[in-house]
C-alpha cells in the first residue's frame, strides 16, 4: 500500500469534537450523530484520523418516519445528511448522520476537504434541495437546469402517465 | 447559446457562495455548463485543475502549470456527446481547447436520469431487485448483489453456503463480461476493430451461460434478498469450464494484440495520468485507484461473502495511466478465472436460497398440498415481507469500483429510502483532471479508460 495511506487510525478518534457525540451501531456499522454546526468539524477530524477517503454522501427525507431510533440526545429533524468515510488504512467505515431541519437546509460543504464531495453534494441538492454552503457549483447535475421541486423529497409526488387503453374489440 | 455564456462575456456579477443567500441566488438559475472563465478570480483559477472542480489547497497541485493568461478568444468550447459513440452512453463532456489542448473540461451528466432511487421507494423489497439491475447495465448481477446484500444485513438472516458460493460464481462470470465488454470499447475507441469484434464475441459466451442460466442476458433479477431465484442449470460446470479455458486462451491472443502493440501503447502509456492523492481526494475507486499504486479491493480488503476463502491476487499498477488501468482490467479477468476455478472446485451441495418463510416463497409443489404455503406465497408477492426497521450501507467491488447501498427501514415491505452509490457517478470526477493538458484525441481514450456506465451514473 502506498505510503500516503499508511499512518494507522488512532482507535478512539481521540481529538475532543469527535469523543463526545452521541453514537451507535447501526447493524454493525458505527454512526455518529453531530449537529448541522458540529458537522465540519467532525469530519476535519475524522480526515485527520485518517479516514482518506469519502466513500459516499447522500440525504434522507424522514417527513413521513419520524419515529426512527435515535441515540439519546439527538432531536430528529426532517433532513439527515448521511457522510460515509473510509478509511482504507484501518479498513473501517464510519457513518456521519447530521440532522437538518426543514429551513434553512443548509450545511456546510466537505468539498474543501474531500473535493470527491462535489458530484455527490450537487445530486443531494439536486434531489432534496439541501444547500451547501462553500460548494462551488452548487447547480442541478442529473435534473434539467429549469427542473421546479426535488424529486427524492418525500412530499414529491410520483409522476404517472395515464393509460390509454384502446376500444375492446367488441364480439366477432 | 445559453444565458450563461452570454453573461460569461460581459464582466458576471460575483455571487457570495457563503451565505444561503448567495446560494439561492446562484442556483435557482444555475446551469449545469462549463462556467464562464470570467466567474473564476485568478486565486481560483491557480487552484484550478479540471473545470469546476477546483481541487483545494490541501492537494499538491503546481500553480506555476495553470495557463492563467489564456484569453478567451483563443480557446474554443466544445461538446463531445452526448450523442457520440466514444462516450459509452449519453455523456457530454464540455471541454475548452486551446488548440488541440485541453484546458478544462466538465461532464455534463443526467441525460439517462429515469429516478431509479425514487422508483425504489415504490416497489417492495422483493421487486427491488427488478429495479436495481437496470443500472449498471453492464454488470446487472453486481447491483443485485449488493442490493441483496443489504437487504439481508437488515433482516439479519444468513445464506446457505451453495447461495454464497453461487452469487460468487455469478459476480466473478460478470466481472469477466463486464472487463471483456471494455476491453472492446477500449480498443474501438483507439482505432483496434478487430479487439472489439473479440472481446464481444467472448462476452457473449458468458452472456449465453447466464441465459441459460437466468433465463436473460442482461437484467436478470436472479440475486434476489434471501439468495438466488433458482439453482444452476444441470451441467453447468461443463458449461463454466468451456467459458474459461477458452477466455484464457485467447487472452494471450489479446495480450499480443494489444499490449504488445506499438500504437497501442504509445496511445496510452503516460495518458491520463492521475496521482494516489490525487485519486483518494476524488473519492476514486477501483481500477482507477488500483492503477495509482493504492492495492484497495474489497474483496481483499473488506472482504464480503466467501472472498476471504478463495486465492486471488489484488492487480496494482504505479503510474495511474491509461495504460495501467488497461492492464489491471486485463489481468483482472485472469484473477476472476482464477476465483471461478475454485468455486468450480469448492462449492457445496445444498439449498440455493434460505429456507425462510417469510422471506423466500415456497417451493411450488408445497403450494399444492399445503393452505399455509399458499398463504406464504400469496404474502409474498401481494405484500412483499417486512424488513425490522434501521439502516445499512453495504458495499462491494463492482468492475467499475465500489458499488454501495443504502438502505433505510421503517419496518414496512418497502425501503423508505434506497440510495445506490454508482462508482461510474463518483469516478466521473476524476475525469476533468485527467484530461487537463491532453490532447483531444487523448479524450477520447481516457474517458474510455475511467469505464462510465450512464446507466449507473445517472439512475
Amino acid at each position: 500500500m502506498s505510503e500516503t495511506v499508511s499512518e494507522t487510525v488512532s482507535e478512539t478518534v481521540s481529538d475532543a469534537v469527535v469523543a463526545g457525540l452521541p453514537s451507535m451501531t447501526s447493524t454493525g456499522q458505527d454512526v455518529v450523530f453531530p449537529t448541522v454546526t458540529e458537522y465540519h468539524d467532525v469530519v476535519t477530524a475524522y480526515k485527520v484520523a485518517g479516514f482518506a477517503m469519502l466513500a459516499d454522501l447522500t440525504a434522507v427525507d424522514y417527513l413521513t418516519h419520524p419515529g426512527r431510533t435515535l441515540p439519546h440526545g439527538v432531536a430528529p429533524e426532517r433532513f439527515e445528511v448521511v457522510t460515509n468515510l473510509l478509511s482504507l488504512s484501518a479498513a473501517r467505515r464510519v457513518r456521519i448522520r447530521t440532522q437538518l431541519p426543514e429551513d434553512p437546509a443548509v450545511i456546510a460543504s466537505v468539498w474543501d476537504l474531500y473535493p470527491g464531495a462535489e458530484a455527490m453534494e450537487r445530486e443531494v441538492y439536486d434531489m432534496f434541495g439541501i444547500r451547501f454552503t462553500g460548494h462551488p457549483d452548487l447547480t442541478r447535475i442529473l435534473m434539467p437546469e429549469d427542473w421546479e421541486g426535488y424529486p427524492l423529497r418525500k412530499d414529491y409526488g410520483i409522476g404517472r402517465v395515464p393509460v390509454q387503453f384502446k376500444e375492446s374489440p367488441g364480439p366477432r | 447559446m445559453s444565458d450563461h455564456e452570454r453573461a460569461g462575456e460581459t464582466e458576471a456579477p460575483r455571487v457570495d457562495l457563503t451565505t444561503p443567500e448567495g446560494l439561492i441566488g446562484e442556483t435557482e438559475e444555475g446551469g449545469q455548463e462549463l462556467l464562464a472563465r470570467t466567474r473564476t478570480t485568478t486565486d481560483e483559477l491557480a487552484r484550478e485543475k479540471g473545470s469546476v472542480l477546483r481541487v483545494p489547497e490541501a492537494m499538491p497541485g503546481d500553480p506555476a502549470h495553470v495557463d492563467v493568461e489564456v484569453p478567451d478568444d483563443e480557446t474554443m468550447i466544445i461538446n463531445f456527446g452526448p450523442q457520440h459513440p466514444s462516450t459509452h452512453g449519453v455523456l457530454r463532456l464540455m471541454m475548452e481547447l486551446d488548440g488541440e489542448t485541453v484546458i478544462r473540461s466538465k461532464p455534463v451528466i443526467g441525460y439517462l436520469h429515469t429516478g431509479m432511487e425514487k422508483t425504489g421507494e415504490e416497489l417492495t423489497y422483493q421487486q427491488g431487485a427488478t429495479n436495481v439491475t437496470r443500472m449498471d447495465y453492464l454488470s446487472p448481477l453486481t447491483n443485485e448483489l449488493v442490493f441483496s446484500l443489504a437487504t439481508e444485513a437488515l433482516l439479519g438472516i444468513e445464506l446457505p453456503p451453495r447461495a454464497v458460493w453461487i452469487r460468487m460464481l455469478l459476480a466473478e462470470l460478470q466481472r469477466v463480461a463486464s472487463h471483456l465488454m471494455w476491453l472492446a470499447t477500449n480498443g474501438m475507441d483507439l482505432g483496434s476493430t478487430t479487439m472489439m469484434i473479440f472481446g464481444f464475441r467472448e462476452r457473449e459466451m458468458v452472456l449465453g451461460f447466464f441465459e441459460k442460466t437466468t433465463g436473460v442476458r442482461m437484467n436478470h433479477n436472479f440475486i434476489r434478498p434471501g439468495g438466488t431465484a433458482a439453482d444452476l442449470p444441470d451441467g453447468w460446470e461443463d458449461d463454466v469450464t468451456v467459458i474459461i479455458d477458452t477466455i484464457e486462451v485467447r487472452l494471450d491472443d489479446y495480450d499480443q494484440l494489444l499490449t504488445g502493440q506499438p500504437i497501442f501503447r504509445e496511445r496510452t502509456e503516460g495518458v491520463g495520468a492521475l496521482t494516489a492523492e490525487e485519486a483518494l481526494a476524488l473519492s476514486a475507486t477501483g481500477p482507477i485507484l488500483r492503477s495509482t499504486g493504492i492495492a484497495w479491493d474489497l474483496r481483499r480488503t473488506m472482504p464480503y461473502m466467501e472472498y476471504d476463502k478463495v486465492d486471488f491476487d489484488v492487480i496494482v499498477g504505479t503510474f495511474g495511466d491509461n495504460f495501467d488501468r488497461y492492464a489491471i482490467r486485463f489481468n483482472e479477468v485472469r484473477e476472476s478465472i482464477k476465483i471461478i476455478r475454485q468455486v468450480l472446485d469448492r462449492i457445496p451441495q445444498g439449498d440455493y436460497r434460505v429456507q425462510d418463510k417469510k422471506v423466500t416463497p415456497p417451493p411450488r409443489a408445497r403450494i399444492d398440498e399445503s393452505m399455509e404455503a399458499l398463504i406464504h406465497h400469496f404474502k409474498i408477492f401481494t405484500e412483499g415481507f417486512k424488513v425490522p426497521e434501521g439502516e445499512v450501507y453495504t458495499a462491494i467491488e463492482s468492475p467499475r469500483g465500489e458499488i454501495g447501498c443504502y438502505i433505510v427501514s421503517d419496518g414496512s415491505a418497502k425501503p423508505y429510502r434506497m440510495h445506490i452509490r454508482g462508482p461510474s457517478f463518483v469516478n466521473m470526477q476524476s475525469l476533468p483532471v485527467m484530461l487537463r493538458g491532453g490532447l483531444v484525441a487523448d479524450a477520447i481514450a481516457t474517458t474510455s479508460s475511467v469505464d462510465p456506465v450512464m446507466g449507473e451514473s445517472d439512475r
